[in-house]
Order: C-alpha cells, then sequence, then structure tokens
C-alpha cells in the first residue's frame, strides 16, 4: 500500500522522532500518576478511612469520575460510528481522535470502579459468584462487550494505515516498530476483495457500537435508577445518561481536535469546517441534554414529594452555584457561543468545549452526591463531621491520576501509529481530485 | 451441622433397616461385585447396640445408634452453610414501641459489646425524628429491618448478602467485596461500612459466621443481624434483653407472639390494638420490624437529652421538621 509522503510526515510526526516537549510533558504526567498511585497505596494500607466517602455518602468522586469517562467513550460510538453509517464526508480527519477516546476512556473508566470497591482482593469474585439481579453484573457484561467492541471496530480502522507504514519504504524508525506493522496489518495490501470485507466489517461494528454503547450508559444509569433512593429513582435516567455522554464525548473531541492541531500543526487537515460541525452537533445535543436535565427537575420541582422537595431545596441551597453552572452555564453557554455564526471562531468552539465537558463533570456530582446526603431517614446518631461529603487529597491525586493516564495513553499511541487516518485522507484526496 | 442430623433423622428407619442386615450404605454399589466377603467384614465392626435418644431439630424425638455419631467435618462450612439457611419453621417480627423510647441508648450499647462493634460503626441507630412542624418530635430505634423484598439483596452482585427462611437477612463478610450497592440500595440507612481495619480482638477459637459477623473486616459491609446467633440458642436478641424501658418486643410472626422480656403478648393484638405500623410502607420493602406510634407516652421527648454525653447531643444537632 502506497502513500503519499507528505501526507505520512504530517500525520504521524512523532512516529520517526520524538521531540523533547513529548518527553517533558510525558514526565510531568508521569508525576501526577505516580502521585495517584501513592494515593492509592495509602488507600490500600489504611483503609477507605483515606478517602472522604462514609456512611451515608458512600460513593464519591471514584463513582463521578466512572461514569464520566464512561460517558466519554461516546465520542467514539457517536461521532465515528453515526457519522461513519450515514457516510458524511467531513467525519475523516477526526474520527480516529474519536475512537482512541472511546477505547481510552473505556480502560480506564472501570479502574474508578476498583478504586471505589472496599475489598479490592475479591474483585474476582464478580466472575466466582455472579448474581444476574444485580445491575452490577449487567455492568461488567455490558461494559466487556463494549471494550470487545470498540477495541475491534478502532482495530479495524488502523489496519489500512498499518499497511501503509508497513510498506513505506524510508520510514526512519525502530526495527520492532517495522515488525509490529508487518503483524498488525494482517497482510492486507488493498486488493478489491479485502477492502471489501474491511469495509463491511467497518459497517457492521460502527452499528454494533452505537448499541452496546447505548446499553453500557443505560445499565449504568439503572445502578442508580433502580434503587429507592430520592433523585435517582427516575425513569428517565436511561435516556438522560445516554444523552449527557453523547454530550461529554462531543465536547472532549472538540477540545482534543484543538490540542492535536495545534501541537501537531494540522491545520491543513482539522480545519474550521470541523470545528463548526462537531460545534453544531454539540449544540444540537445540548438541546436534547437540557431539555432532559429541565424534565427530570421540573417534575420533582413542581410536585409535593417530602424527599423529592428536600433534595431540590438542597440542590438550590448548599450546591446552589454548582447547579447553576452545570445545569445553566454549561448547557446554554455552549449553545449561544455556537449558535450565532459571528462567534464560531475556532478558540470560541473550543471554550465552549470545555465548559460544556466541565458542567457535565459537575452534573454528575451533583447527581450523585447531594442524594445520598438526602437519606429517607435524616442523617443523625452519626458524627457531626461524618455528615457531609468532601473528597480528599487522595481522591483528587486518583482523579487527577486519570486525566494523566488518559493524556499519556493519547501520546504513547502518537508513537506508534497516525492521530488522523492516512488511508482515509488519501481516500478523501483521490476523491476530491476525481469531482 | 444441624441440616446434617435433620437429613439423617428423616433416613434413619431406612438406614438403621440397612444396618441391621449388615451393609453400609456406601457400601451397596460395591457389595454388588465383591459378594459376601464384604458382607461379613462389614457385620464385624457393624454396632455397639447401644442406642441415643436425639431431639431432631422440628422436634421429634430419634433413636439412633451410638456408632452413627459421627462429629461433623468442616465446621466453618456447616456454620455458614446453616448461616445461610435459617431457622426452620420460623418467621421473626420485631415490634419496637415508640412511647416508651427515651434514648436511654442501652440497646445501642449492648449491641456494639455483644458484636465487639468499634467505635462510629453502629449498627442500631436512634433517630429524634419529626414529621412536620405541625406534629412532635419522637425517638426512633431502628435496627436492619430485615425487609422481606430486600433492595439490599436484590443488587448484590456476589451473593454476599441474603435472605434466609426465618426472615432474617445477613452479610457474609468473607463474601462482600464493598462495592456498597447494598447500602445505596437500603432505603433506611440501616448497613455500616468498615472504612478502616476494625482492630477489635476476638476471643480465642472464635470461628466467623455470618449470624454474628465477628469479627467486622475491613473493606466490607455490616448491618444488625437480629443477633441470630442469639435465636438460635433460643434468647432474646441483645438489644432486647437490654432495654430498660421495655420497648422492644421480639418474636416469632408463625406463633403470633411477641415479648420484651418482661411480658409476652399476641402480635397481631398489640398490632391492632395500639395501631402498629411500619416505616415508609409505600416504598413496598415489606419489613419485619413495626412501630407502634408514640401516643400517651412514658417519657417527655426532651429527657432523651438528659443525663447524655455532649458528643451524643451533637448528633440531634439537625434534628427538626421534615
Amino acid at each position: 500500500m502506497k502513500a503519499d509522503r507528505k501526507l505520512i510526515q504530517d500525520l504521524t510526526p512523532e512516529i520517526e522522532n520524538t521531540s523533547i516537549t513529548w518527553y517533558i510533558t510525558f514526565i510531568i504526567l508521569f508525576g501526577i500518576f505516580a502521585t495517584g498511585v501513592y494515593g492509592l497505596y495509602q488507600q490500600i494500607d489504611k483503609g477507605h478511612i483515606v478517602t472522604g466517602m462514609r456512611d451515608n455518602v458512600v460513593w464519591g468522586f471514584y463513582i463521578v469520575n466512572f461514569i464520566f469517562f464512561m460517558g466519554l467513550s461516546y465520542s467514539g460510538a457517536l461521532i465515528s460510528g453515526v457519522l461513519h453509517l450515514f457516510n458524511t464526508g467531513w467525519r475523516k480527519p477526526i474520527i480516529r481522535i474519536a475512537e482512541l477516546i472511546t477505547i481510552i476512556s473505556l480502560i480506564i473508566g472501570p479502574f474508578f470502579i476498583f478504586f471505589c470497591i472496599g475489598r479490592l482482593d475479591r474483585l474476582y469474585y464478580l466472575f466466582l459468584y455472579p448474581r444476574i439481579q444485580s445491575p452490577i453484573t449487567w455492568d461488567v457484561i455490558a461494559i466487556m462487550t463494549d471494550l470487545v467492541g470498540c477495541f475491534l471496530y478502532l482495530y479495524l480502522s488502523f489496519i489500512e494505515d498499518f499497511a501503509i507504514l508497513r510498506d513505506y519504504p524510508d520510514l526512519k524508525v525502530a526495527p520492532w516498530k517495522k515488525k509490529l506493522y508487518k503483524t498488525l496489518s494482517l497482510g492486507f495490501t488493498g486488493t478489491e476483495k479485502q477492502m471489501k470485507i474491511l469495509n463491511n466489517a467497518r459497517t457492521v461494528m460502527a452499528a454494533m457500537v452505537i448499541a452496546i454503547a447505548i446499553i453500557v450508559y443505560s445499565v449504568l444509569a439503572w445502578i442508580f435508577g433502580v434503587t429507592l433512593q430520592p433523585g435517582w429513582h427516575s425513569t428517565i435516567f436511561g435516556p438522560y445518561f445516554v444523552i449527557a455522554a453523547v454530550f461529554s464525548g462531543t465536547g472532549l473531541l472538540i477540545i482534543l481536535m484543538w490540542i492535536f492541531r495545534k501541537i501537531y500543526h494540522l491545520e491543513a487537515y482539522i480545519t474550521k469546517r470541523h470545528f463548526v460541525n462537531v460545534g453544531v452537533l454539540l449544540t444540537v445535543i445540548a438541546a436534547f441534554y437540557g431539555y432532559f436535565t429541565f424534565s427530570d427537575y421540573l417534575t420533582k420541582w413542581y410536585g409535593s414529594i417530602k424527599m423529592d422537595s428536600i433534595l431540590i431545596d438542597k440542590l438550590f441551597t448548599d450546591y446552589y452555584s454548582l447547579f447553576i453552572f452545570a445545569n445553566y452555564i454549561g448547557i446554554l453557554l455552549p449553545c449561544i457561543i455556537i449558535a450565532f455564526p459571528r462567534f464560531r471562531t475556532i478558540p470560541n468552539i473550543t471554550i465552549a468545549a470545555v465548559i460544556a465537558v466541565t458542567a457535565l463533570w459537575v452534573n454528575r456530582y451533583i447527581i450523585v452526591i447531594p442524594t445520598l446526603e438526602t437519606p429517607f431517614l435524616p442523617i443523625q446518631d452519626v458524627r457531626p463531621d461524618w455528615i457531609t461529603y468532601s473528597p480528599t487529597w487522595v481522591e483528587w491525586s486518583l482523579t487527577l491520576a486519570g486525566v494523566s493516564v488518559f493524556a499519556m495513553l493519547f501520546m504513547l499511541v502518537s508513537k506508534i501509529a497516525p492521530i488522523i487516518s492516512i488511508s482515509e485522507m488519501q481516500e478523501q484526496d483521490e476523491n476530491e481530485l476525481l469531482n | 451441622m444441624k441440616e446434617k442430623v435433620e437429613n439423617e433423622s428423616d433416613g434413619a428407619s431406612r438406614r438403621n433397616f440397612l444396618k441391621k442386615v449388615g451393609v453400609g450404605v456406601g457400601a451397596i454399589s460395591v457389595a454388588g461385585i465383591a459378594g459376601s466377603t464384604i458382607l461379613k467384614g462389614n457385620a464385624a465392626n457393624a454396632k455397639s447396640g447401644k442406642k441415643i435418644k436425639l431431639l431432631s431439630p422440628d422436634g421429634k424425638l430419634v433413636e439412633v445408634d451410638q456408632d452413627d455419631i459421627k462429629p461433623a467435618g468442616e465446621i466453618v462450612a456447616d456454620l455458614k452453610t446453616e448461616a445461610r439457611a435459617g431457622l426452620h419453621n420460623r418467621k421473626f417480627s420485631m415490634v419496637i414501641d415508640l412511647a416508651r423510647c427515651k434514648n436511654a441508648r442501652k440497646c445501642v450499647e449492648a449491641c456494639q459489646e455483644g458484636h465487639l462493634l468499634p467505635k462510629d460503626h453502629e449498627w442500631l441507630k436512634l433517630y429524634l425524628l419529626q414529621d412536620d412542624n405541625l406534629t412532635s418530635k419522637y425517638w426512633f430505634p431502628r435496627p436492619c429491618f430485615h425487609c422481606d423484598k430486600p433492595m439490599c439483596v436484590s443488587v448484590c452482585p456476589v451473593g454476599a448478602t441474603f435472605k434466609r427462611s426465618d426472615g432474617i437477612v445477613l452479610v457474609d463478610n468473607q463474601r462482600c467485596i464493598g462495592c456498597k450497592f447494598c447500602m445505596t440500595g437500603c432505603p433506611f440507612s440501616a448497613r455500616v461500612f468498615n472504612w478502616k481495619d476494625p482492630e477489635v480482638t476476638v476471643p480465642e477459637g472464635h470461628v466467623y459466621d455470618p449470624e454474628t459477623n465477628i469479627p467486622a473486616l475491613e473493606g466490607t459491609v455490616g448491618k444488625c443481624v437480629f443477633c441470630a446467633d442469639k435465636l438460635r440458642i433460643g434468647e432474646l436478641p441483645r438489644c432486647v434483653s437490654a432495654c430498660p424501658m421495655g420497648v422492644i418486643y421480639f418474636g416469632d410472626i408463625l406463633e403470633d407472639t411477641v415479648t420484651n422480656g418482661n411480658e409476652t403478648v399476641r402480635f397481631s393484638k398489640l398490632i391492632s390494638d395500639r395501631a402498629g405500623y411500619r416505616y415508609r410502607e409505600e416504598l413496598g420493602t415489606l419489613p419485619s420490624v413495626f412501630y407502634l406510634p408514640p401516643t400517651q407516652r412514658m417519657f417527655p421527648v426532651e429527657s432523651g437529652l438528659e443525663d447524655t454525653d455532649e458528643s451524643i447531643k451533637g448528633r440531634y444537632k439537625n434534628a427538626g421538621p421534615r
């Protein structure tokens, strides 16, 4: 398989040599990661007492991060899967990033469940003594299926690129990398038959990852939805969580498009058009997401069910600023920025995406924590300092470690594989020539 | 252990018959092949002929040959199987008389001591509730409700928490992975987590049993066990015996009898005379714990905060209408 030299050099800037900035960034990220490891060591050594979680707020930052990272994995399913099925032309430079977000966040997400579990040494009991009644078992099955599905989908999109890199004559990389490309390209040479098989497989997997992703996030929502707790026990939670996940995944895609465009000088490939298109997508999703949020809280607020009222009161007092940020600013501001053409610059759209993703994390926080602080029986007869939740440094360090691992994995992948699909871009070029 | 005895008593007559002709149960299949030699061999060490009378778990007097009585093999395994099965033909229930409670906290102390529970890890809690600002405050002891439709059991991913035939819900902390889903599942905040090593000294020779849940284990969930170990030996739960006011009645619904240690009454009559109810019936979890409304109280509610520690008073600062 052949490809234009410029294309390869542009799209794989880190494969042949490693810049100093890369090393420095990586070392800093590794430092953050190491702090997290130390935090985890403390937690295992001294017990969960080192976290801010206590008998009422039994789930804290870890679960928030878990559902947040699982939500980010939606970018692959939606952007890549849906756009692939509709054969949208402009998707090509960005689908690789979207698919990588999916797989990397899917790997990181479950780790936060591991941090939350009191007996990590008994994790395998989930497989040894599984009970199908429990939504956690549904979750284990769903996440594992999702991981396999998304990994396959990502790999299928990589095969052509590995073949190109394998056949490229003067690629200055270590011999083990060349060997790796040879193995991973599975003898793909781009014959008509091979192309047909590959394309069919990708179409099937695109449809599958969309379906699996919806199941995974619904199951995640049902972990909350099936309980009787005020604020969680809601029929809207499944679809609400799905749309929230798509929202955050799309937001993160914009952020990463901006970062990669900047550091790898991909201005020629990722253009304003891409930002505007994904931005518009974000606005549409934000509208749905805002509608679900409003609908959920309106019904709780309008009625007179006591526990709902207590919860809403709490949200509008103790959690007032977080609530306003998550559910007003975080939804309306991105919409306003992207809806008006004159605000639609690349930096503005990126800022809108940063606000959207941060607000969504806060939204997850105010779904999990205030409900746990509002049990049916008022929190009494406990140590007064055990009543409210505030995260400790251990939880912060592990949260930041999750983010740093996310970045590190992206950096490592960019050392081995192109961050924009070479084969797709080449196809695009050929199409443009034909037209 | 008892299960084995039970099985034995069921099959006792059949086995005795077999033994009479000198064939052990296990030897039947072999007998066909080896013939009379084995029959002879078995007959030699068959019986002492000495019968011992035993009471089976369902109350029948049975006679067993002395040689048939064998020590149970693995005690730990047996304790666990039994703890999961529950006491035969029983359905335990508790009735708490809110008119008598004055936050004496003797129940809490007895529970903590009896189950070697560490500080800040209480299975039994006392709430100072007020339903509305037009209604009055009342003390509300809350054990685990041992619901008949327990959400905690449904959501447990590994079967660490389970419902027994006698209505008791227990936690096996050697199975629990500490995911805390049961804690968010329980609408009554009945479950507590071991956030750190409980640092309890367990008496020598003690074997873990979910019926006592001793010792507590870091990273696992604990909760009120209805003193299943006491029930097994025919005693009342610790909180019931410890209460100086006779607040807590305990008994068996199938027998329609409950007792607070001083008086024994008909469960159905008590509930109907005093308008007994269950907390948050609308949630549909069907608790095994009933409450009698705080009418014609024996103590003013404020007396519950007299002569108590400052640290205890601090636990009720946020008490108020809700």
